[in-house]
C-alpha cells in the first residue's frame, strides 16, 4: 500500500470522526465550542439552527421608504438595521434575526412572537421625544401639539405610527383607529393653533433607564448630555410653577409641573405605564428615530406545531428516502456501490457537520435541497462506476479500469455540478433582494452539498475503492459479479 | 444495436402531445382564473390566515369577522379533516396592525383560536410585482448563462452552438411540461405560484443540462473514435452508452423526491412535486428530444453541403 494513499485514508477517517463528534447531539465541551473563531465571540455553540418556518415565530419584511424624491445614502440603512436590531434585542428573545437585504431592505425574524402589531411597533419605532415649554397652561395627555421643532412629518399615509397602543391605554381610551387608518398630521384633534416651544430633544438624552416607584408605577429615568443638561438647568431656573410636557411623536404624554429647578441634568418620565409600555417608551427613547422611515412590506407567522411537524416529517422523509437510495446502490453496484454508500453516510456527517459550524440555519426547503442533494449525490458515483464496467468490460485490468473511470468521468461531472451552483447562485441572490429566506435556504444547502459532494463522491470513493481494489484486486478480477459487472 | 435515434418521430410526437397538454391546461386556468398558472400572494400580494379553532366554528361566523374588517371578498375554505377544525381564509392584504384585532375579534366571537397552530402570511401588493419582475429576471438570466456554459464546454466540437440550441429546447420543454403540471394542480388542487415555486423552475433550469451534457460528452469522446460511422450511429451509440447513468441517477432523485413528497412537510409538497415531474422530463427530454434533435439539425446540414458538393 502505498504511504499516500494511507494518508489519505487516515484523513478521510479523522473528517468523519470529526463530523460524527460535531454531529451527534450532545453537550460539547466549552473548549471546543471556543475554536469556532468565524463565530461571534460569546456565541459560539455546536447547535442546529432551525429557521423560522421550523420552530415557529414571526418574519416581517422593512423597507425603506424615504419620502418622495428623497434619496438615502447605504451608511444609513447600516444605520436603521442597527437600531432595529437594538430594539428588537431588548423584546429579550432567543436568537432574533436582523439582517440587510439587498440596497434597501430589513428581514427581522422573531422566534416565538405572535402577535405582528407588537413586532412591529417595536421595530418601527420613529419616537421623536421632545420637550416643550406649556407656559402655565397643562396640556391633557393624548393631545396632539404643534411644536417648534419640524418634526417626523414624512410619518403620512401608508407609514404606520409606533404610538396608538401607548396613547391608547394613557388615555384609557381607544384611538389606535385614527393611527391605523391615516397618518398622525391629517385626522387627529388639534389642541388649538398654538404652537410649543421645543426645549430639548431625544437627541440631548445621554442615557435612558427603567424603575419602579415605591406606589408600584414605572417611570423612566433619564440623564441629559452635558449640553442638554445646560438649557435644562436654565430652562427649569427660569420656569418654577410652570408646566413642562413631554411630548412623544406630537403626542403629549404628560405634564409635569417644574417644582424646582433641575441642575444635574437627570429627571424622570412617569405616567400611567404598564411594565410594557413602559419598557417600550425607554426603548423608543434610547434608541432614537430611525434615520428613515420604514415600510412593511411582508409579514409572517408559523405557528409552532406546524414547524414541529414539518421537522419531524422531513427527518422520517430524509430517513426513508435516502435508505432506498443506500440499498438500491449496494443491489445494483454491489461492492463498490456499498463503498459509495460509506462515502454517503459520511457526506451526510460532513453536510450535518457544517450546519452546525458554520452555522447554517436550515429551513423547510433547505432540508428539502440537503435530502435532495443527497440523493443525488450519488451521481458522481454512478457515472464512475458505469464508466468502470465499460472499461472492465472492454477487457482494461481491475486497477486501471478504476482509474479509467474516475478520469473520464470527470468533466460530465465537473459541468453538471458547475450548473447547479450557477443556478444557486442565481437564487441566493433572488432570495436574498427580497428577503426570501425558504429560497435562500434551498439554495444554500443544496450548494454545500454540491460542494462537499466533490469531495466525497469523488475522493472519498476513490480512495475506499481503490484501497479494496489493491488489497483484494487478484480475488476481485475473478469474481467480477461483485463489482456489478 | 437499438436504435433510439431512428424512432425520433414518435418521441417529437409523444412530446407534441404532452405540451399540447399542457398548453391546454394552462389554457383553461386562465380561462377560469385569468392566469395561465395561479398565482399566489407572494407575487400578487394579500393575505393568507391557517386558523384552527378550539371546537366547531361555521363559515358565516368567519366570515362574518372579517366583513367588519373590510374583507368582504375573503375566501374562506376548511382544510384537513372537521375534526381539525382548520380553516384557511384569504383576504386582500392585511396590516400588522389589523391583524391583532382581527384575531382578538375571532376567539370573542367566533371561539377559542389555538394560538400555537396559527399561521398567516401577509404581502404588500407592491413588492409582490417588483418580486414578479425578479423572478422573470432570474429565469432569463439563468437560461442564459446555462447556454453560454454549455457553448462553453463544448466550445472545441464543432458547430459548438448547435449543442447550446437543443439543450435550450430540451428546457423549454421541460419547463413547459412542469408548468403545464402545475397548472393542471392549480384547477384540481387549487396550488398556486410562490417563490418556492420560482425556485423548482430555477432547479429544474439548472437540472435541464445535467443529462444531455453526459450525451454530449460521449458524443465528442466517440466522434473521432468512430469517424467512419455516419453521426447518427455515433449519437445512438452514445446514448446507449450512457443510458444506464441517466437511469440510475435518475431512480436515485426519484427516491428521495418521492419519499418528501409522499412523508416530508405539507408545505412544500408542491414544490417538490413540480421539481419531481422536472426532473422526469429532463432525463427523458435529454435522450429523446435534444439529442435526436441535434441529429436532425446536423443530418439537415450535412446534406445541404453534400448537395453542395455534388452540384
Amino acid at each position: 500500500m502505498s504511504q499516500s494513499k494511507t494518508w489519505r485514508l487516515v484523513a478521510i477517517i479523522l473528517i468523519a470522526v470529526v463530523a460524527l463528534f460535531v454531529t451527534l447531539n450532545i453537550n460539547h465541551p466549552a473548549w471546543v465550542e471556543n475554536l469556532l473563531f468565524w463565530q461571534p465571540e460569546g456565541q459560539r455553540d455546536i447547535s442546529l439552527r432551525l429557521g423560522l418556518d421550523l420552530q415557529g415565530g414571526l418574519k416581517v419584511l422593512l423597507a425603506a421608504d424615504p419620502p418622495e424624491g428623497q434619496e438615502f445614502e447605504a451608511s444609513s440603512m447600516e444605520t436603521a438595521r442597527r437600531i432595529v436590531e437594538s430594539r428588537v434585542n431588548s423584546l429579550g428573545l432567543t436568537e432574533p434575526v436582523v439582517q440587510a437585504q439587498g440596497e434597501r431592505r430589513i428581514i427581522v425574524e422573531l422566534p416565538g412572537i405572535e402577535n405582528p402589531e407588537q413586532a412591529v411597533e417595536t421595530i418601527k419605532g420613529t419616537a421623536l421625544l421632545e420637550f416643550v415649554d406649556a407656559g402655565f397652561n397643562p396640556v391633557p395627555p393624548g393631545t396632539v401639539v404643534t411644536t417648534t421643532l419640524g418634526g417626523p412629518q414624512a410619518a403620512e399615509g401608508s407609514v404606520i405610527t409606533d404610538t396608538s397602543s401607548l396613547t391608547a391605554t394613557l388615555e384609557g381610551e381607544d384611538t389606535s383607529d385614527i393611527v391605523a387608518s391615516t397618518g398622525v398630521t391629517e385626522t387627529q384633534p388639534q389642541a388649538s393653533g398654538q404652537v410649543y416651544e421645543t426645549i430639548l430633544t431625544g437627541a440631548d438624552l445621554a442615557n435612558v433607564g427603567l424603575d419602579r416607584t415605591e406606589q408600584n408605577q414605572y417611570i423612566i429615568p433619564f440623564e441629559l448630555n452635558q449640553e442638554g443638561a445646560e438649557t435644562f438647568s436654565q430652562y427649569t431656573t427660569s420656569s418654577v410653577g410652570q408646566y413642562l410636557c413631554i411630548v412623544l411623536d406630537k403626542e403629549v404624554i404628560s405634564c409635569p409641573t417644574i417644582r424646582e429647578p433641575i441642575p444635574g441634568g437627570r429627571g424622570s418620565i412617569s405616567g400611567a405605564f404598564t411594565l410594557e409600555e413602559a419598557r417600550q417608551l425607554a426603548i423608543q427613547l434610547r434608541y432614537g428615530a430611525l434615520p428613515m422611515p420604514l415600510r412593511v412590506e411582508s409579514f409572517n407567522r408559523v405557528g409552532a406545531t406546524l414547524g414541529e411537524q414539518s421537522v419531524n416529517r422531513s427527518v422520517r422523509a430524509g430517513v426513508i428516502g435516502l435508505s432506498i437510495v443506500l440499498l438500491f446502490m449496494l443491489i445494483y453496484y454491489r461492492l463498490p456501490g456499498g463503498l459509495a454508500d460509506v462515502a454517503l453516510v459520511i457526506y451526510v456527517l460532513i453536510n450535518l457537520a457544517l450546519y452546525k459550524l458554520i452555522p447554517i440555519t436550515l429551513t423547510l426547503p433547505g432540508i428539502a435541497g440537503f435530502i435532495l442533494s443527497a440523493g443525488m449525490a450519488v451521481d458522481a458515483n454512478i457515472l464512475i462506476f458505469e464508466r468502470m464496467k465499460e472499461e472492465l468490460r472492454s477487457g482494461r485490468r481491475l486497477g486501471r479500469a478504476i482509474e479509467m473511470g474516475f478520469d473520464r468521468a470527470w468533466p460530465s461531472i465537473r459541468d453538471g455540478q458547475l450548473s447547479t451552483l450557477i443556478i444557486c447562485a442565481i437564487l441566493f441572490v433572488f432570495g436574498t433582494n427580497f428577503g426570501a429566506s425558504i429560497v435562500k435556504g434551498f439554495a444554500i444547502t443544496l450548494a454545500l452539498g454540491t460542494m462537499v459532494n466533490l469531495f466525497t463522491a469523488v475522493f472519498t470513493t476513490r480512495t475506499f475503492v481503490g484501497q479494496v481494489a489493491e488489497a483484494a484486486g487478484q480475488w476481485l478480477s475473478e469474481r467480477e459479479w461483485i463489482l456489478g459487472v | 444495436m437499438f436504435n433510439i435515434v431512428e424512432k425520433r418521430r414518435w418521441y417529437f410526437i409523444f412530446s407534441g402531445i404532452l405540451i399540447a397538454l399542457s398548453l391546454a391546461a394552462m389554457g383553461v386556468s386562465y380561462a377560469r382564473f385569468g392566469q395561465p398558472l395561479r398565482i399566489g400572494i407572494d407575487f400578487t400580494g394579500g393575505s393568507i390566515f391557517v386558523l384552527e379553532f378550539d371546537g366547531a366554528v361555521t363559515e358565516d361566523q368567519l366570515r362574518d369577522v372579517f366583513e367588519q374588517f373590510g374583507l368582504e371578498s375573503a375566501i374562506v375554505q376548511p382544510l384537513g379533516s372537521p375534526e381539525d377544525y382548520r380553516w384557511q381564509v384569504r383576504t386582500r392584504e392585511v396590516t400588522a396592525e389589523e391583524v391583532g384585532e382581527l384575531l382578538t375579534a375571532l376567539e370573542s366571537q367566533v371561539g377559542g383560536l389555538n394560538r400555537d397552530a396559527l399561521t398567516f402570511d401577509t404581502v404588500e401588493p407592491a413588492i409582490g410585482s417588483e418580486v414578479a419582475r425578479a423572478a422573470g429576471l432570474a429565469i432569463l438570466v439563468a437560461s442564459l448563462i446555462i447556454v453560454a456554459f454549455i457553448w462553453f464546454s463544448f466550445r472545441r466540437v464543432p458547430n459548438a452552438f448547435r449543442y447550446g440550441v437543443c439543450t435550450i429546447a430540451g428546457m423549454t420543454h421541460n419547463l413547459l411540461i412542469a408548468f403545464g403540471f402545475y397548472a393542471l394542480m392549480g384547477i384540481v388542487a387549487g396550488w398556486e405560484v410562490d417563490s418556492l415555486f420560482l425556485t423548482a423552475t430555477l432547479t429544474v433550469i439548472g437540472f435541464s443540462v445535467q443529462d444531455v451534457i453526459v450525451v454530449f460528452d460521449r458524443i465528442r469522446e466517440n466522434t473521432p473514435k468512430y469517424r467512419r460511422e455516419p453521426f447518427e450511429k455515433v449519437v445512438n451509440r452514445s446514448i446507449l452508452e450512457t443510458i444506464h447513468r441517466s437511469l440510475a441517477t435518475q431512480l436515485n432523485a426519484m427516491f428521495v423526491m418521492v419519499a418528501i413528497i409522499l412523508f416530508g412537510g405539507t408545505t412544500i409538497k408542491p414544490f417538490m412535486s413540480v421539481l419531481l415531474v422536472g426532473m422526469v422530463s429532463e432525463t427523458y427530454s435529454a435522450i429523446f428530444i435534444a439529442v435526436p434533435l441535434l441529429v436532425v439539425w446536423e443530418k439537415g446540414s450535412r446534406r445541404r453541403a453534400t448537395a453542395r458538393a455534388t452540384a
